[in-house]
């Protein structure tokens, strides 16, 4: 599988950034950390916005940079798609001219990306001849995103893409930045330092603080992580599992997904059969069950673990991170806890109070 | 007013050549030097600064004397060229590049700081060269900085005087332009061939501000 090498050290006056990253060069790579951590900075080594003495990186086989030998590929000779924080469209010209920029820049047989797809993917037809100044917020991001497809990049980097939305927005955008990726089968790395956003579009989130990685992993194994799951702050998400539909129980208003063997209900979505579905579970929403379970109870997700890990996290409280094919994490009292005699290596059954869908995360 | 003679016309179109000529030099000159100011983080950089505004200060016969000294057949730019350039329009319009220098150069650095890089960088994203993206986004954007630049050096060259008559002489047809002629009527007390010309002059120096002015507001570049 591709792969993205890189290595960057670079000095400024109040700032240092010393990283080492290597990642497959497939999925939605999340930058997370907080501000002035490096997330900028990184992006735009990759791009060759910034150079360092000893720089490297490499897409898949190209090298892109490697100073060693003198080589740094200027950012237009690099098959990237850069969306900043800010849309940055050029203001002389109207939205369409904005679009064809990049798309009349390349050589037509490099031409993966149709107009027509990319303007239906962002819904934006309706703004091709408008100025820039004319549009909203949103629809110049948009327009933005449009217009680094249009030049068929192999890597796209984003730069807090949604930072300057308001939250409706964000809603808007961020299901098609999941879509793009799918359709078009672009690698993405997304700068972000907000929760909301990594737990919606991540497949693998790289942490950083102080201009290093602090630690790099799957959404799920980061989430969970005893090490690192205080970094995503007080959202106390227990995990997020990646399902599909199993099948539709209309007449209950539910959908049923499968993941891993094992089954979960949802309140009754669109989706056809077979579909991925992102879900999300509070880790206060998980309870635990040892022995039986064919006493009636009126939950109806009910998942088989096993006890990894017990961390106590206050006087009253612990995490109690399971497997059900994936990590998932459980908070209950104390008490239960010394109740139950619950010890890692145990198997136990996760009672799930509630399941929450991908759109449903953002109030 | 009176009418104006054979040579006041030839030096009408003396001066017309001479500031046409000095803003394109300034033009291609000006835009790199504009853009290293605006960008540089070197520490020369309010040195360079200090010697382009130069200019505005100096009274005109301290520069001319020395642009004189340089252009003369003893000076480095005399050498250069084996012959002396002094009291010719060569010598003038190099003359006139350096004294009407802070005019195209203030302007551009200026648009060039207000467009900054950011506009720079998305048009590499998107696999503009370098030039490319200067030519096709960074000089629209900045379009308000090049025509204060060319307006402004260009009516600064028409109506400079000291260095011109220091450098040029007033020979007619090669070196006397406007300004000097009108010099020329009053020492031979024409007042009203002066009159018209100072008239032309001030008139005209006046729309061309008042276009600069109205076009600026009018036609204001929207830069989000």
């Amino acid at each position: 599988m591709n792969r993205l090498v890189a290595h960057f050290h670079v000095r400024y006056p109040t700032f240092q950034l010393s990283i080492a990253l290597d990642v497959p060069a497939s999925d939605i790579t999340v930058l997370f950390g907080p501000s002035g951590s490096g997330k900028t900075t990184l992006l735009r080594c990759l791009a060759g916005l910034e150079r360092s003495s000893d720089g490297f990186m490499q897409f898949g086989n190209d090298v892109w940079q490697d100073e060693t030998r003198g080589l740094c590929l200027p950012l237009y000779q690099r098959p990237i798609g850069y969306v900043f924080q800010e849309p940055r469209l050029f203001p002389h010209y109207n939205v369409r001219a904005n679009l064809l920029y990049g798309y009349n820049r390349i050589l037509a047989a490099e031409r993966r990306i149709a107009i027509k797809q990319v303007v239906e993917i962002l819904g934006i037809g309706h703004l091709l001849e408008r100025r820039i100044h004319k549009l909203s917020g949103g629809e110049q991001q948009r327009v933005a995103i449009g217009r680094a497809l249009l030049t068929s990049p192999q890597l796209l980097l984003l730069d807090e893409p949604l930072a300057s939305l308001d939250i409706q927005r964000k809603q808007e955008l961020l299901p098609f930045i999941r879509r793009l990726h799918k359709e078009l089968r672009i690698p993405v790395m997304y700068v972000s330092h907000a929760v909301n956003e990594i737990l919606q579009l991540a497949d693998r989130v790289v942490l950083l603080k102080e201009g290093t990685i602090v630690g790099i992993g799957a959404l799920n194994e980061m989430l969970t992580s005893p090490q690192f799951r205080r970094n995503f702050g007080s959202l106390r998400v227990g995990g997020v599992l990646d399902a599909r539909v199993a099948n539709q129980e209309p007449e209950y208003g539910l959908t049923r997904l499968e993941f891993k063997g094992q089954f979960l209900f949802v309140s009754l979505q669109s989706a056809s059969i077979g579909e991925a579905v992102r879900v999300h579970i509070m880790s206060s929403d998980v309870s635990l069950v040892v022995g039986r379970t064919d006493c009636p109870t009126s939950i109806l997700n009910i998942l088989e673990a096993t006890i990894l890990e017990i961390r106590e996290t206050d006087q009253s409280s612990a995490d109690v991170l399971l497997d059900i094919g994936a990590p998932l994490v459980a908070s209950i009292t104390r008490k239960s806890l010394v109740n139950l005699g619950l010890k890692p290596g145990q198997r136990v059954f996760a009672h799930i109070k509630a399941v929450a869908l991908n759109e449903e995360l953002m109030e | 007013m009176g009418a104006l003679t054979e040579l006041d016309l030839s030096a009408l179109w003396v001066s017309l050549r001479l500031a046409t000529m000095t803003v394109i030099v300034l033009l291609i000159v000006g835009t790199p030097l504009a853009w290293w100011l605006a960008h540089t983080r070197s520490r020369f950089r309010p040195i360079v600064e200090a010697a382009v505004a130069l200019p505005i200060v100096l009274p005109p016969t301290v520069m001319g004397f020395y642009i004189l000294v340089a252009l003369g057949p003893y000076g480095p730019l005399g050498r250069i060229a084996h012959l002396s350039l002094a009291f010719t329009f060569t010598g003038l319009v190099i003359a006139s590049v350096f004294y009407s220098m802070p005019f195209v150069i203030q302007p551009l650095q200026n648009a060039f700081e207000a467009v900054g890089k950011a506009p720079l960088e998305a048009a590499w994203s998107l696999r503009a060269s370098k030039l490319d993206a200067f030519l096709t986004v960074i000089s629209p954007i900045a379009l308000r900085g090049y025509i204060s630049a060319i307006v402004l050096g260009f009516a600064h060259t028409l109506g400079e005087f000291g260095v011109v008559l220091m450098v040029g002489g007033s020979i007619p047809g090669q070196t006397r332009v406007l300004s000097t002629t009108i010099f020329e009527h009053v020492e031979v007390m024409e007042y009203g061939q002066a009159h018209t010309i100072s008239a032309f002059m001030l008139t005209f120096s006046f729309l061309v501000l008042l276009a600069v002015y109205t076009a600026n507001r009018r036609f204001p570049i929207h830069v989000s």
